[in-house]
């Protein structure tokens, strides 16, 4: 079940460092949101505040509301974990699990929340999940090798297979295809259309293309200044922000005008 | 322009690189030839040793005889202690480097390095003095309670001198270093791994099962060898806990405990002469050969999942 986020001012903070500042706005659900905007603005930090991923690291934490689906993510109750398992995460490097073959890399998310699956049902999950990252036919007959040794790109659809398979509400992708060739990109860019008919998906690019591709709706974030926390300039669908945007701003950086 | 080829097909070496490399390679035939020159000394010392009789194998009858029980005391106690200390290190390892807040696992991290630093001779007393005799009340209860399985059969000895209170010296003094090898093999675990982990929804503990045992496995491995080797040829600390016999026993709170190789050789050898010494020397070439052993078994684990070890 896709599910939309409502964000109301939120400020992100790395200790006393004020990373981003004042971010209202609503992510729709089984859309593609594109995240875009120079390196450094927040981008990543905003993306990981959706998923309480944010505070994993030390002395980082937000203030604000994050409601998926009318809850507040960070209301005093919500446990972090829980959150996780229904705001998936694909990172910018490839991280299967070195130690797990590629049948356990898909499997690990299900394993934590069901431990006593059976083995129809795990190879069920296991298979859906690599058919729908496009990556069935390539290791099917290697189910057992070890996730590490393949290619960038399929480690990285092996890495999007680990976060579907757990059947998320929200797939959030930060510069899934940065590390890799134009092929594997075009690979997962199709995929991202075929995910969206089930999960609202976010995605962090600094491909202006590929943002135009693959997005409904566009945010730009920029820093007003420079030790100055990042901002949510604009925010509207894809087709407006890259043809007749609002914001001086975001025309520039658009149109590669950028400082 | 004209010797630009000259200057791609010459290769290139500088000063430091050949430095470099000719005291690795220095460094590593030394190591070689020191521990064939220790293999060699011990063999051609201890090899009528082997052959001896009974004058010079006392309280045994043979080599046999007497190397046995030492061979059994010595894996005993150094199995047993590891098999306390590594649960518990890999948990204060843990401790320090996932959960204690960052100002109390530095203060820990130091201490515990600290305490590898300890001479074992301390441990020993230690051991002997205060720890013994606290660990009795616990033989008595083991005696009277579960006496009937052959470790705790008894009968203890009001000292506390037994193998269980060696086991327990040696698990102390083998857990730092244990402790601060696995702690900074977990400091090392990659983020990218942790996170994987925690964006599936993982808790702190799933977490460390699925990033930081793995990616620590070998080094822990590792860490609990280098543990082993200490244990194994450790001799104050044992001369001084037990009183020491030439005998199999599994009874662990017993008066009667087998002695270890190490611990023999330094109560025999000021008395010892003649083929004496080739005797203990004899079991000194089988405390380096258990040495052999134990690490290539160790190595053998490490290296039959290494496909998945995250290196290629
Ligand atoms: N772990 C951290 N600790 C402290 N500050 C951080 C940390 N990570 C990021 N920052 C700071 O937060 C700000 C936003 O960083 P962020 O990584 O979100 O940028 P980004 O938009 O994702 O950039 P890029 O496009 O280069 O990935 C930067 O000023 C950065 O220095
Ligand atoms: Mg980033």
């Amino acid at each position: 079940m896709a599910k939309s986020i409502d964000v109301t001012d939120l400020d992100i903070y790395y200790g006393d460092f004020k990373a981003v500042e004042d971010v209202n706005v609503t992510i729709p659900a089984k859309q593609v949101t594109a995240f875009i905007g120079p390196s450094g603005c927040g981008k990543s930090t905003f993306l990981r505040a959706l998923n309480r991923m944010h505070e994993v690291i030390p002395g980082a934490y937000v203030d604000g509301k994050v409601l998926v689906d009318g809850q507040d993510l960070y209301a005093v109750e919500v446990d972090p974990v829980a959150v996780r398992r229904q705001v998936g995460m694909v990172f910018q490097r490839p991280n299967p699990f070195p130690t797990m073959s590629i049948y356990e890399n898909v499997i690990a998310g299900m394993r934590l929340n069901n431990k006593k699956m059976k083995k129809s049902e795990a190879d069920d999950v296991v298979e859906s999940a690599l058919r729908a990252a496009d990556l069935w036919g390539e290791v099917n007959e290697r189910l057992a090798r070890p996730g590490s040794g393949l290619s960038g790109g399929q480690q990285q659809r092996l890495c999007i297979a680990r976060a579907i398979a757990v059947q998320p509400q929200v797939l959030l992708m930060d510069e899934p295809c940065s590390a890799l060739d134009p092929i594997s990109t075009s690979a997962i860019e199709d995929l991202i259309h075929e995910l969206k008919a089930n999960y609202t998906i976010v995605i962090v690019t600094h491909n202006m293309q590929q943002a135009a591709r693959v997005s409904d709706d566009t945010a730009f974030f920029n820093l007003v200044g420079t030790g100055k926390p990042g901002r949510l300039i604009e925010f509207g669908e894809t087709r407006k922000i890259f043809s007749n945007p609002d914001e001086k701003a975001t025309e520039d950086y658009i149109s590669g005008r950028f400082g | 322009m004209a010797d630009s080829s000259n200057e791609l097909t010459r290769p290139v070496k500088r000063l430091g690189d050949r430095i470099f490399s000719g005291t690795a390679l220095g460094a590593g035939v030394l190591i070689l030839v020191t521990l064939a020159g220790v293999g060699l000394f011990l063999t051609i010392e201890g090899l009528p040793g082997f052959t001896a009789d009974s004058s010079a194998t006392q309280p045994a009858d043979n080599f046999v005889g007497l190397a046995g029980p030492l061979v059994f005391g010595t894996v005993l106690s150094a199995t047993l202690a590891l098999m306390l200390a590594v649960p518990l290190a890999v948990g204060v390892a843990l401790f320090i480097s996932h959960y204690a807040p960052r100002r109390l696992s530095q203060g820990l991290g130091y201490l515990v390095d600290l305490l590898a630093a300890v001479p074992s001779v301390v441990y020993g007393l230690w051991g002997i003095i205060f720890l013994a005799p606290k660990l009795v009340p616990i033989y008595r209860w083991l005696e009277n309670n579960v006496g009937w399985i052959p470790f705790f059969s008894g009968p203890t000895l009001a000292s506390g001198r037994n193998m269980a209170t060696v086991a327990v010296v040696l698990a102390v003094m083998i857990l730092p270093i244990i402790t601060a090898i696995c702690r900074e093999i977990f400091l090392q675990t990659p983020t990218l791994h942790e996170e994987a982990a925690l964006a599936l929804g993982a808790t702190r503990w799933e977490m460390i099962r699925m990033a930081v045992f793995p990616y620590g496995r070998s080094g822990i491995v590792s860490a609990a060898m280098l543990g082993l080797g200490r244990a194994l040829g450790e001799t104050l600390a044992v001369t001084l806990v037990l009183s020491p016999a030439i005998l199999y026993s599994f009874n662990f709170i017993g008066a009667q405990n087998p002695s270890t190789i190490a611990s023999n050789i330094a109560l025999q050898f000021p008395e010892a002469s003649g083929l004496e010494v080739s005797v203990l020397i004899a079991t000194g070439l089988v405390l380096f050969l258990i040495t052999f052993v134990v690490n290539f078994a160790a190595r053998a684990v490490v290296n039959r999942r290494s496909e998945f070890s995250g290196a290629n």
